[in-house]
């Protein structure tokens, strides 16, 4: 139980793969313009390292060490194009929009590192478990930096949700604010830069005032002790 | 050490194999459902530029390969012929070469008497929130073109208003709007001075 709960905590927050290994940064960059755009590659990069983590601690007995890594890297891009191949054909609308993002995952080094650093060495199911939670930090690092985009550059958020989650998603978009010339900065790439610096900075602060906080803590008890003991 | 790395190399050889089955026994179970979306799509696309409501089955039987890399900024092209109220009608999709940046490949439907009944976006990459207006979901500006006709060459209101011509620009973003502009004229034109194309056997190579 413990270490599902260390899995957890290392893929949301302490070792994030987008704002800490930052790996990724490619797809992370390339589609994080709007909302919409970010939760797509979230959701399909999520299926993949599910899957590719899965597949490899299934074989991670049987695959030499000197040649692990072609071996990771074929069974990577089989699986990616297994599912790109699936997806078109059973959920065409969701190929539609996500169809672009797909191969993208491929170029995503977290994929590949994830595989190393985890399902080569752990059991079936919490190198699956793990695949999800690394998945699940870097599509919310994801959205954060696509919301904050969408709505600098365009003004909205959800826009074009129809896209991904069928009609009825229209109802989602809002329009926060019309201005007739946007940020513009935040939807080209530069943008995506900026503001995934500001989201790292902001972390490291977070985590900062907490490491602050921890030491004050034990500093408060210890005068505590001298002052028993003057007393 | 021989025998080492021979296990290995077969290995390899055999994860190799093992992948590569995998990905043809998936292709193999899903093409004929991807041709058949792949055809459904296409067609709901062509039909956008239509009037609502156009039947004709055989759309995507009806087509001609075209080689006029003047008029459509791509050779071979395709051209869709269908009857709109007993008119011949050409679905083309036609690039405009232009584009701010790079290509725009636009799907424009037009009659033979030049008419410009619906022109849609299919792919660009101009700026996102300047040029990407073109995107029907994005700005109306692409419906304008309905009803719009090509009279000659030097028809003066085929341009952007800041040339003269009938079509809005957007702020800060011209020269995609004039690109637009410039690749429907040019279609329009090719179809409307070539009347022959209605008689002409329909047949595409296979896409």
């Amino acid at each position: 139980m413990q270490q599902y709960q260390e899995i957890i905590r290392n893929g949301l927050w302490k070792n994030n793969p987008g704002l800490v290994q930052l790996l990724g940064l490619c797809p992370l960059l390339a589609t994080s313009s709007s909302l919409t755009n970010a939760l797509g590659l979230g959701f399909a990069t999520i299926l993949v390292l599910a899957a590719t983590n899965g597949v490899i601690s299934l074989f991670r007995q049987h695959i030499p060490n000197e040649i692990r890594i072609p071996v990771f890297v074929m069974v990577i891009a089989s699986v990616v194009t297994a599912i790109e191949l699936l997806m078109n054909a059973y959920t065409y609308a969701l190929y539609q929009s996500l169809g672009i993002f797909i191969p993208l995952i491929v170029t995503n080094c977290i994929v590949i590192g994830r595989a190393e650093a985890f399902a080569s060495k752990n059991a079936v199911l919490p190198s699956v478990f793990d695949g999800l939670m690394m998945g699940t930090g870097f599509c919310a690092v994801l959205a954060t930096l696509g919301a904050i985009r969408e709505i600098l550059g365009q003004g909205t958020l959800f826009d074009g949700a129809d896209l991904l989650f069928g009609p009825w998603a229209t109802v989602l978009r809002i329009e926060l604010y019309q201005a007739d010339s946007h940020f513009l900065l935040a939807i080209l790439p530069p943008g995506a830069f900026l503001v995934l610096g500001c989201l790292i900075a902001a972390k490291n602060a977070i985590e900062a005032k907490r490491q602050a906080s921890r030491q004050q803590k034990t500093s408060i008890q210890r005068a505590r002790v001298t002052q028993v003991s003057s007393n | 050490m021989l025998k080492f790395v021979s296990k290995n190399a077969l290995l390899l050889g055999f994860a190799a194999v093992a992948c590569v089955a995998v990905i043809a026994g998936v292709n193999q179970l899903t093409a004929p459902r991807i041709s058949v979306q792949a055809q459904a799509q296409k067609i709901s696309m062509l039909k956008e530029v239509l009037p609502s409501g156009h039947q004709d089955d055989a759309l995507l039987e009806n087509c001609l390969s075209v080689h006029a890399i003047d008029a459509f900024g791509v050779a071979p092209t395709q051209l869709y012929r269908t009857l709109v109220a007993g008119q011949p009608v050409y679905i083309s999709e036609t690039v405009a070469p232009d584009g701010y940046s790079g290509n725009i490949n636009l799907l424009a439907a037009i009659g033979a008497d030049g008419t410009v009944l619906g022109v849609r976006t299919i792919a660009h990459k101009e700026t996102p929130g300047l040029g990407d207006k073109i995107e029907v979901k994005r700005h109306p500006w692409i419906l304008s073109f309905a009803g719009k006709q090509v009279e000659s060459v030097d028809d003066k209101r085929w341009a952007v208003k800041k040339d003269g011509g009938e079509f809005d620009q957007f702020t800060g973003a011209t020269i995609t709007p004039r690109a637009v502009v410039g690749a429907v004229k040019r279609a329009a034109l090719y179809i409307k001075a070539h009347p022959e194309l209605a008689n002409q056997t329909a047949g595409c190579p296979a896409a």
